[in-house]
C-alpha cells in the first residue's frame, strides 16, 4: 500500500491546487529558458539565413548587428574581385517605425543583393521570393501583413509577395526584405520640403564662397539632385557579405584583405560570436539570473508546502511510529509526496507552457536539452524540499499519537 | 509464543526530571498477564496508568525494571529505537481513548497497513484485515473513511488494527471514554472475546466501573504504586453473580 498516494487521495483538492501552483512556477522557469533560446535563435536567424562566409564591415567596427557600419557601395565590386570569393552582395539592415492601419508598425528592413539574392533562402511559408528589383517585399508574419497587401514606405508603395515565419531582428521586430536599393530608399527617404531646404542651404553656402561666385555652374549644381554632386557620397551600405568558393579557407581570404585600411572582415562564426557576446549577452545573463532566482524560489516554496503537508500529518506519523512503522516508511511517505508533486508540477508546467508560449509576442524556444536539465533540477528540488518535512517527522514521538 | 505469560513486568520504575524537579511516576510496578487474560487498570488521573502503558508498550523506556513480552525480555537496558519499533509492530497492539485511525486510510486500509508493516504480502494483509473487520462486525464499513464511521465503529476498527499483527499483548488506554455506556460495554466485551479467542493478553486502563465484571483481573494504581484491587475485584465478582 502506498501511503503517499493514499494521503494525496485524501486531500486531493489541496494537492492538485498546490501542484498547479508549483507547475505554473516551473512553467515560468521553463519559459525564461525558452525566451533566452528564442533570443539567441532570433539573433542568429538573419546571419545564418544570408549564408555569408565572410562579413566585410567598416574598419574597427563590430559589424551591423553591434553598431553603425557604413561602407561605400563600390566595395562590393572590390570584394568580388578577391581570389577565392564567389560572389559579394550588399547587406543593408536597419529598423523603421511607421503607422499602419492606425497602429505603430515597427520592422527591421533587410536589403537583399538583387539580382543574386531574391530571397530564395528565406523561410517562406507563403507567396514567393522577389521577382522584380523594386516595389516588392517579403514580410515576416509577425508584422501582421497579408499576401498582396500594399504598404507605403517613404515615397513608394510596396506589395507583400511572400511571408516568412520567425524572421526577426535581434530586438524582436519582424523583418521585411526588400532589394537593397529599395531598403536604402526607405532608409534615406527625406520629405520634399526637407530636400528643398537642404538645396537652398547648399545654394546659400555656395553664394558665400569665392568658388561659388566665380563658378556659376557650381551654383546650378548646388540646386540640383544630391547624386549629381561629386563631393556628396551615394547612400552607404551596412556591410558586404561574401560567399567563398568551395574549399577556400576563409582565413586566407581574410589575410588577403587585411591590408585594406578601410574595412575589417569577420567569418560567419566570428560575426555570430560578436552578435551573441554583444547585444544578446546582457539579456542572456539577466535571464539566467532570473532562472536561478526562480529555481531557488520554486525550491523554497516546494519545501514549505511539503513541510506544511507534513505538519498536517504529524498525528498520523506519530501513530505510524506507535504501531511500529520503520523510519524508511515514514521518510518514504514524505519523499514520495514531494517527488509526485515535483513530477506532476513539471508536467503541468510543460502542458500549460506549450499552449501558452506560442501566444507570447517574442519567440519562446524550449529545447529538449533545457527540458531534461529542468527535469533533473526538479527532481533534486523535490528531494531537497522533502528533507525539512522528513526532519520534522523524525522528531515526532510515538506517544504524541496518544495525547 | 509458547510462553504462557503475555506480559511480565518487574520493578518497573519511571522517574521524570532530577533533583528538586524529580517526579516519580511509577514505583516498582510488577504485573503478570497470562495469555488470554483481560486485565483492568484503575486509578485516578495522574496515578501513573498511562506511564505504565507507555513503558510496557516500549514507547517510553522505564528508568529501572524489566519488561518481558511473550517470553522475550525487552527492557533490560538501552535498546535501539529501531529494535523497539520492530518489536512493537510484531508483538503489541494499541487501542486508545480517541479513535486513533489514520485519517487518510479507509477502515480496511488502517488494518491492512499493520499486516504490511510486518512483511505480509499486500493481498494477504488485506484478506486478514477483512476477516478481522467481519469478525468485529464492521466488515460492511470496510471501505469507509474514519470520518464516515461512528465512534463505536471506529473503536472496533482500532481493535481490528490492534489484532492485525496477532500480538502477544494489547494495550488499551481508556478505549471507551468517548462512547456511551452501551457501546462502552460492547467494546470491553470485545476485548474479552478477543483475548479468549486469540490468546492475547489485554491490559485496559479504564475509569468505567460499570463494566468491571468483564475483566479477569483488576489492578489499581495510585501515586505510581500498582496493586491488585481487592475491593474492585469483589465488586466485579458481585456484578458477575
Amino acid at each position: 500500500m502506498n501511503l503517499a498516494v493514499r494521503d494525496i487521495r485524501h486531500s486531493l483538492g489541496r494537492f492538485v491546487l498546490t501542484t498547479i501552483g508549483v507547475g505554473m512556477l516551473l512553467m515560468v522557469v521553463m519559459g525564461m529558458g525558452g525566451i533566452y533560446r528564442g533570443l539567441v535563435d532570433d539573433a542568429l536567424v538573419v546571419t545564418r539565413g544570408v549564408g555569408a562566409d565572410l562579413w566585410v564591415v567598416q574598419r574597427d567596427t563590430r559589424g551591423p548587428f553591434a553598431e553603425v557600419s557604413r561602407l561605400p557601395r563600390s566595395l562590393v565590386d572590390r570584394i568580388a574581385a578577391v581570389p577565392g570569393v564567389t560572389d559579394a552582395r550588399e547587406f543593408v539592415l536597419h529598423t523603421i517605425q511607421r503607422e499602419h492601419r492606425g497602429k505603430p508598425l515597427r520592422m527591421g528592413v533587410l536589403g537583399l543583393g538583387w539580382p543574386t539574392d531574391k530571397g530564395e533562402g528565406l523561410p517562406l511559408i507563403a507567396g514567393r521570393p522577389l521577382a522584380q528589383n523594386h516595389f516588392e517585399m517579403i514580410a515576416d508574419e509577425s508584422l501582421g501583413l497579408g499576401l498582396g497587401e500594399r504598404l507605403r514606405l517613404g515615397k513608394d508603395t510596396y506589395t507583400v509577395v511572400g511571408l516568412t515565419r520567425w524572421l526577426v531582428a535581434s530586438g524582436g521586430d519582424g523583418i521585411a526584405c526588400f532589394t537593397s536599393r529599395d531598403a536604402q530608399a526607405i532608409q534615406f527617404h527625406e520629405p520634399g520640403e526637407s530636400i528643398r531646404l537642404e538645396r537652398q542651404a547648399r545654394r546659400a553656402r555656395a553664394d558665400e564662397i569665392d568658388f561659388g561666385r566665380t563658378q556659376p555652374g557650381v551654383l546650378d549644381r548646388a540646386s540640383g539632385p544630391a547624386q549629381s554632386l561629386a563631393a556628396l557620397p551615394s547612400p552607404a551600405i551596412s556591410a558586404v557579405i561574401a560567399r567563398l568558393m568551395p574549399g577556400t579557407d576563409p582565413a586566407s581570404v581574410q589575410r588577403s584583405m587585411s591590408g585594406w585600411s578601410d574595412v575589417t572582415t569577420y567569418t560567419g562564426p566570428q560575426q555570430e560570436e560578436l552578435l551573441l557576446k554583444g547585444s544578446v549577452d546582457r539579456a542572456r545573463r539577466q535571464i539566467l539570473l532570473f532562472r536561478v532566482l526562480l529555481t531557488i524560489i520554486s525550491a523554497v516554496i516546494m519545501a514549505l508546502i511539503i513541510y506544511t503537508l507534513t505538519l498536517d500529518k504529524l498525528h498520523p506519523i506519530a501513530l505510524l511510529k506507535l504501531i511500529g512503522a520503520p523510519t524508511h516508511v515514514i521518510a518514504g511517505l514524505i519523499l514520495q509526496q514531494s517527488l509526485i508533486m515535483g513530477v506532476l508540477a513539471y508536467g503541468v508546467g510543460y502542458l500549460i507552457g506549450t499552449r501558452l508560449f506560442p501566444l507570447f509576442p517574442r519567440r519562446v524556444l524550449v529545447s529538449n536539452d533545457d527540458l531534461l536539465r529542468l527535469a533533473g533540477i526538479v527532481l533534486v528540488i523535490s528531494v531537497l524540499a522533502s528533507l525539512l518535512g522528513i526532519w520534522k517527522a523524525m522528531r515526532v514521538a510515538p506517544n504524541e499519537a496518544i495525547g | 509464543m509458547d510462553d504462557p505469560l503475555a506480559l511480565e513486568t518487574s520493578g518497573l520504575t519511571k522517574v521524570y526530571g532530577s533533583g528538586h524537579t524529580e517526579v516519580v511516576a511509577l514505583r516498582d510496578a510488577s504485573m503478570r498477564v497470562r495469555r488470554g487474560e483481560v486485565v483492568a487498570l484503575l486509578g485516578p488521573s495522574g496515578a501513573g496508568k498511562s506511564t505504565f502503558l507507555l513503558c510496557v508498550g516500549l514507547i517510553n523506556p522505564p528508568t529501572r525494571g524489566t519488561v518481558t513480552i511473550g517470553g522475550k525480555l525487552m527492557q533490560d537496558g538501552p535498546r535501539s529505537l529501531g529494535d523497539l519499533r520492530r518489536f512493537r509492530r510484531e508483538r503489541i497492539g494499541f487501542v486508545f481513548q480517541k479513535s486513533n485511525l489514520i485519517p487518510f486510510l479507509s477502515a480496511i486500509e488502517n488494518v491492512q497497513v499493520v499486516g504490511e508493516l510486518i512483511g505480509r504480502p499486500s493481498s494477504v494483509a488485506r484478506r486478514r484485515a477483512k476477516e478481522l473487520l467481519d469478525a468485529l462486525g464492521v466488515g460492511r464499513r470496510a471501505f469507509n473513511m474514519p470520518t464516515q464511521l461512528s465512534g463505536g465503529e471506529q473503536q472496533r476498527v482500532t481493535v481490528a488494527r490492534a489484532l492485525a499483527n496477532q500480538p502477544s499483548l494489547i494495550l488499551a488506554d481508556e478505549p471507551t471514554a468517548a462512547l456511551d455506556s452501551v457501546r462502552g460495554r460492547q467494546v470491553m466485551e470485545l476485548f474479552r472475546d478477543v483475548a479468549h479467542r486469540h490468546g492475547t493478553g489485554v491490559i485496559v486502563v479504564t475509569h468505567d466501573h460499570r463494566a468491571l465484571d468483564v475483566f479477569d483481573t483488576i489492578y489499581e494504581m495510585e501515586d505510581g504504586l500498582l496493586k491488585p484491587a481487592a475491593s474492585a475485584a469483589a465488586k466485579a465478582t458481585a456484578a458477575r453473580a
